[in-house]
C-alpha cells in the first residue's frame, strides 16, 4: 500500500512511442484491444499476428523484457482462476499428463490467457510511454467530459497520500506492539481502513475549500490540447485496420 | 487614509452547534502592511480567513476587501483580491502538473493564452520553483509544495496574502528561504501562526486572537515584549529567549 506504484508504471524514455501524441495512443491501444477481444479463440494465427504488433511496440518503445514482466504480476490473479476453467469445465474430456481436463475448459484458459495477456502488453506500452498528464491531456482532447478527467486526476493525485496516511497508521500500530497475525485481530485494521475513509472525506472537504479559494465555479479549465501531426494518425489509422482486418478473416474463418 | 485591503468590523460567527468561533472581531489592514495573525490552536483563526474570501458569510458584522463588502455577488472578485495559502499545500495541489496548478486560478478568472503562460511564469520564478514547471506535485519535497501552493494563489495577482502556519513541517533551511521569498513579494500579507519568531523576522504589526477575539494589536516588538500577554494567551518565545535578546533591525 505504499505510494509511488501508481508513477511506476511510466518508463522515462525517448522512444519514438514516447513522442506520439496521447489522443493518437489511446484511440491506437482501444483499437488494438478491442481487435483482440473480437478474435475468436479458435484462430490462433491471429493471436500470432498480434503478438508480433506488440512485440514490435515494446521494442520500438524500449521497454525492457524485466519492466513488462515485473508489470505482468497484476495479471497473476485472473490466470490462477483462468487456470481452473480446464478442471472444473463441463463436456468433452481430454487426457492431459495423466489428467482429465475438459476440451471446453481448455479452449476457456486460452481465451483468458491470450486476451488479457495480449491486452495487458498494449494497456503497458501505452502506461509506460505516456505520463499521467498527458493521459488526462489525451483523454481531454478526444472529449471526454472533463467531470470524468477531473476525477482520475483526482484519484492519480490522491492515491499516493491516501497510501501514506495507511501506511503511517500501520507503522504507529506496529510501534505500539501490534502484530495483527490473527484472524481476530483483523478488526483493527478494519478500524485503521475506517479512519482512512473518514481522513480522506474531510481531505477532500479541505481541498474542495482550496479549490474555491482559488475561483473554481465548477469546471475545471481547458488543458492545452497540442496539434497532432497528421502522419501520427495515418500511422495509427494503418495499425489499427491491419489488426481490424486480421480480426474480420479471423472471424470469417471461424 | 486609503480605502483598508481587508476592513472587519463587529464580526461575530458561530457553529451549528453554538459554539462561538469568532466575537466582535474588528480589523483593518491596509496595503503593504505585513501583519502576523497570532493565536493559540483553536482560536478561531481559521474561521477568521475564511471570512475574509467568503467561504464563510459574516452571521454579524461585516467584512470588505478594498470596500467591497464579501457578499454572493462578488465572490469571484473578492477571492481574486485575497489570496489564501493553506496549512497543508497537498490540499491545494490537485492539478496533474505544477504549471496547471498554478494555471488554475487565473484560469478561473478567464485569462487565457500567451498571458496565462506569462502569469504562470511569473507566479513560478518569483517562488524559485522555475525548474519544477512540468513535474507533478506528488515528486517534490515539502519545501517544495509550499513554494509551488504560494505560486497558485500569487499567479492570481491578490491583493492581499493570508498565509496559514506557513512555517509549520518545515526544517530550518526551508523555513528560511521561504523568509527570503516571503520578503521578496511585493504584497500586503497576513501571516497566520503561532510561531512567533517568525512573526517578528517578517511582520512589523501582530494581532493575537483566542477565544473567538481579537485580544491585542501592535507592534509586533511589543506584543512579544509581554511576556504575561503571551502566557494569558497560551503563547510564548521559547523557553529562556528574551525580545531583547532579538536583533531584528
Amino acid at each position: 500500500m505504499s505510494g509511488g506504484h501508481v508513477h511506476a508504471l511510466y518508463r522515462h524514455g525517448h522512444s519514438p512511442l514516447h513522442r506520439v501524441a496521447p489522443q493518437v495512443k489511446i484511440v491506437t491501444a482501444f483499437g488494438l484491444v478491442s481487435a483482440i477481444a473480437l478474435t475468436p479463440r479458435t484462430s490462433v494465427w491471429a493471436f500470432a499476428v498480434y503478438a508480433a504488433i506488440v512485440a514490435g511496440l515494446v521494442v520500438v518503445a524500449r521497454l525492457p523484457v524485466a519492466f513488462v514482466a515485473r508489470r505482468a504480476i497484476v495479471l497473476i490473479p485472473f490466470l490462477l482462476v483462468a487456470l481452473l476453467l480446464p478442471i472444473v469445465g463441463s463436456g468433452d474430456r481430454v487426457e492431459v499428463f495423466g489428467l482429465s481436463l475438459s476440451e471446453q475448459g481448455l479452449w476457456d484458459m486460452w481465451n483468458v490467457f491470450v486476451k488479457a495477456g495480449l491486452g495487458f502488453l498494449v494497456a503497458v506500452v501505452l502506461a509506460a510511454t505516456t505520463e499521467i498528464a498527458d493521459l488526462l491531456r489525451g483523454l481531454d482532447a478526444l472529449h471526454m467530459p472533463r467531470i470524468v478527467t477531473s476525477i482520475i486526476g483526482f484519484a492519480v493525485r490522491y492515491i499516493d497520500i491516501v497510501g501514506a496516511d495507511f501506511g503511517r497508521m500501520r507503522i504507529a500500530l506496529a510501534s505500539r506492539g501490534y502484530q495483527g497475525r490473527s484472524l481476530a485481530t483483523w478488526g483493527i485494521y478494519a478500524r485503521t481502513v475506517g479512519s482512512v475513509f473518514v481522513r480522506t472525506y474531510e481531505r477532500g472537504e479541505r481541498v474542495y475549500l482550496a479549490m474555491l479559494s482559488r475561483v473554481y465555479t465548477g469546471s475545471m479549465p481547458a488543458s492545452g490540447v497540442v496539434a497532432v501531426p497528421a502522419v501520427q494518425w495515418v500511422a495509427a489509422a494503418l495499425l489499427v485496420g491491419f489488426a481490424a482486418v486480421v480480426m474480420i478473416t479471423s472471424r470469417g474463418l471461424s | 487614509m486609503s480605502t483598508p485591503v481587508i476592513e472587519i468590523h463587529n464580526l461575530g460567527y458561530h457553529y451549528p452547534d453554538g459554539t462561538v468561533a469568532l466575537a466582535d472581531v474588528d480589523l483593518h489592514i491596509h496595503q503593504g502592511e505585513r501583519v502576523a495573525l497570532l493565536g493559540p490552536n483553536g482560536a478561531g483563526k481559521t474561521t477568521l480567513i475564511l471570512h475574509m474570501n467568503g467561504i464563510h458569510q459574516p452571521q454579524t458584522g461585516t467584512v470588505a476587501v478594498s470596500g467591497y463588502p464579501v457578499t454572493d455577488d462578488n465572490l469571484v472578485d473578492i477571492r481574486r483580491r485575497v489570496g489564501i495559502v493553506f496549512q497543508d499545500p497537498d490540499d491545494q495541489l490537485f492539478m496533474p502538473t505544477v504549471r496547471e496548478d498554478v494555471a488554475f486560478g487565473p484560469a478561473n478568472l478567464g485569462i487565457a493564452g500567451a498571458e496565462l503562460d506569462e502569469r504562470v511564469n511569473a507566479a513560478l520564478s518569483a517562488v524559485e520553483v522555475s525548474d519544477l514547471a512540468d513535474r507533478p506535485p506528488n515528486h517534490l519535497s515539502f519545501g517544495q509544495k509550499r513554494r509551488v501552493a504560494i505560486a497558485g494563489v500569487m499567479a492570481m495577482q491578490p491583493e492581499i496574502l493570508v498565509l496559514d502556519e506557513p512555517t509549520s513541517n518545515l526544517d530550518p533551511a526551508s523555513r528560511k528561504d521561504l523568509t527570503g521569498i516571503l520578503d521578496s513579494l511585493d504584497v500586503t500579507q497576513l501571516l497566520v501562526t503561532h510561531d512567533l519568531l517568525y512573526a517578528l523576522e517578517i511582520c512589523e504589526r501582530s494581532l493575537i486572537i483566542d477565544g473567538g477575539r481579537i485580544v491585542a494589536d501592535g507592534a509586533t516588538r511589543e506584543i512579544l515584549g509581554d511576556p504575561q500577554l503571551l502566557a494569558e494567551h497560551r503563547l510564548g518565545l521559547p523557553v529562556g529567549l528574551r525580545i531583547e535578546d532579538l536583533d531584528t533591525s
